[in-house]
């Protein structure tokens, strides 16, 4: 009696559990939380301004921010555009050579025990402290703020894929080495797909940090582009303007960030972390 | 002294149906190997003076307590590992370096994540450059005598434990290699489906015929499906005594367990490893 009363709970939470639910739902069921405290965030923001607690120049109200996304939306598209191209051009470069340097940096420890240090300083010295200077070699065009997206969106990729590259199950290896194969077949059909779930928990964070960087280049000096658009704004104390700059570069990430995910989700659907049941709850 | 420790293993092996004749040179052959580690704290001695013949066919099970070096064993057949002196030799090449002419077959299903039971079966294939046509009815075959029909298209996973130890035995036997070495492969299986496993191995190996090295913690497992039992002592682990089992190739699973062949070298196995583990 005792025994099956309180086996029952237990039972029933399980059985619940394992009751499947739409792409929809589970969509619904994750983000209502995130999207009840932005709207409640913006609600503080609407009757901050309505009040007229903050004078509207220091903060401008949503309507008045929504009136400048709507009514300049010509001249935010053009600056957003040359943002997103930067960061792309940047995320892209930083991707492929992060991943070059990992895969020689795997394999030749000579390698890896001269660069490493060397990355790691480079890591440490502030982007934004000789972003100036890049101005200085490339210019106003888009060239400094591509390699400012590059340098700090970097240094993520090497360190996940190396990372990646050196969790390889060594049995795996093993197993590979039984099998009679070249070292570039064991590569191509073991440690890189293997590496993959690492390389886009980088590629995640690099991709925002991409952003960063572009808009970095372009408070340094530039005349285009939506770091030029807040620096512009801020001069003039058009507030309404910055905070819809503001507003769109962080949209940019997160759309950079989403399709990053999306391309996981779709290219690893087997990873991990994709799965109802996790590995480390079956073991 | 080499020589009076394998003077059981080099008697020619009657169990072993499938030797031709047993004068050949034998399927694996390993003579005074000595294996030393050298860690950051200290020097180990793995294996010492390890001597053991195993004849084409036979099917060798390999006890003995933790960390004596039964690993050790399979590795260095498969030319994984260097012995630190002696000499190992399969199918009558000494071992150089990884060998292809072998079948390995972990504890864990090592199996990748992103490829169907069929296709991780296939790697062996795609790695070998075997034709894919006769791989793939090959892996076919081999999925349906290990009971995996219906699950040839499920990632792993989603197939249970021993499903996917069946996988990577498939995966081993995919090239009909001479020699399959296994090290504790259902170690981490429940009891059910180990004897489920167990009558499997038995099955394919009647099948297949290839020589089997087995390492194992379980002495019914180790009695059931091998013609020779290799005890090894602790560490540094040497060959204690190799026992007979001296049952039929077809083996039933509750049956085996009733008879007194099987009895008796399961008696045997447990009082030299409970001997061993006294000495401790």
């Amino acid at each position: 009696m005792s025994q099956s009363a309180t086996d029952a709970p237990p039972g029933r939470a399980a059985a619940g559990a394992v009751r499947r639910k739409g792409p929809l739902t589970r969509a619904a069921e994750r983000s209502w939380r995130p999207a009840a405290l932005l709207l409640a965030c913006s609600g503080v923001w609407w009757a901050v301004a309505a009040a007229e607690l903050v004078e509207p120049y220091l903060i401008p109200s949503p309507a008045a921010t929504f009136d400048v996304l709507t009514g300049k939306a010509d001249y935010l598209w053009q600056h957003t555009w040359v943002t997103t191209y930067e960061t792309l051009i940047g995320f892209a470069l930083a991707a492929a050579v992060g991943v070059l340097t990992a895969v020689i940096m795997v394999y030749s420890s000579t390698v890896e025990r001269t660069l490493y240090p060397i990355l790691l300083i480079a890591q440490v010295v502030p982007k934004i402290a000789i972003a100036p200077l890049f101005v200085v070699w490339l210019g106003f065009g888009v060239a400094p703020k591509i390699l400012i997206a590059v340098l700090i969106a970097f240094f993520p990729v090497v360190i996940s894929m190396v990372t990646g590259l050196k969790a390889v199950d060594p049995e795996m290896l093993q197993l590979s080495a039984t099998m009679g194969a070249s070292p570039w077949q064991t590569f191509v059909k073991i440690r890189f797909p293997a590496s993959l779930p690492y390389l886009f928990s980088g590629l995640k964070v690099a991709v925002t940090l991409a952003v960063t960087g572009a808009v970095v280049g372009e408070f340094v000096g530039a005349n285009e582009g939506l770091g030029y658009v807040i620096l512009q704004a801020n001069g003039n104390l058009d507030t309404p303007m910055l905070f819809a700059g503001l507003l769109v570069m962080s949209l940019i990430g997160v759309i950079l960030f989403a399709l990053v995910e999306a391309a996981e989700k779709l290219l690893l659907p087997w990873h991990a972390s994709r799965r109802d049941t996790s590995v480390t709850a079956a073991y | 002294m080499t020589m009076e420790r394998r003077t059981t293993a080099s008697e020619p092996a009657p169990t072993a149906g499938q030797a031709p004749g047993g004068r050949v040179a034998p399927a694996v052959r390993l003579d005074g190997v000595r294996v030393r580690f050298h860690t950051k704290t200290r020097d180990v001695t793995a294996l010492s003076e390890v001597g053991l013949d195993v004849a084409a066919g036979e099917f060798i099970a390999i006890v003995g307590p933790s960390g004596c070096g039964k690993s050790t064993l399979l590795k260095l057949v498969a030319g994984l590992l260097a012995p630190t002196a002696g000499e190992v030799r399969l199918n009558g090449e000494r071992v150089r370096g990884p060998r292809h002419d072998i079948g390995y077959v972990f504890q864990r299903a090592a199996l990748l994540e992103w490829r169907s039971a069929r296709r991780n079966i296939l790697l062996q294939a795609e790695m070998r450059g075997l034709p894919p046509a006769a791989a793939r009815r090959r892996a076919d075959e081999l999925i349906t005598m290990t009971g995996l029909d219906g699950f040839a298209d499920a990632y792993p996973h989603e197939l249970s434990g021993g499903m996917q130890q069946r996988v990577a035995l498939c995966r081993a036997l995919l090239h009909k290699p001479p020699v399959l070495l296994m090290d504790e492969p259902f170690g981490a299986l429940d009891a059910l489906t180990r004897e489920q496993m167990n009558t499997e191995l038995n099955r394919v190996r009647r099948e297949t015929g290839p020589t089997v090295l087995l390492v194992t913690h379980s002495i019914p497992e180790a009695c059931y499906l091998a013609d020779r039992v290799v005890v090894m002592s602790p560490r540094p682990g040497t060959v204690t005594e190799i026992i007979e089992v001296g049952l039929p190739a077809e083996r039933d699973y509750t049956e085996t367990m009733e008879r007194p062949e099987f009895r008796e070298a399961a008696g045997r196995i447990r009082t030299l490893l409970g001997s061993v583990s006294a000495h401790h």
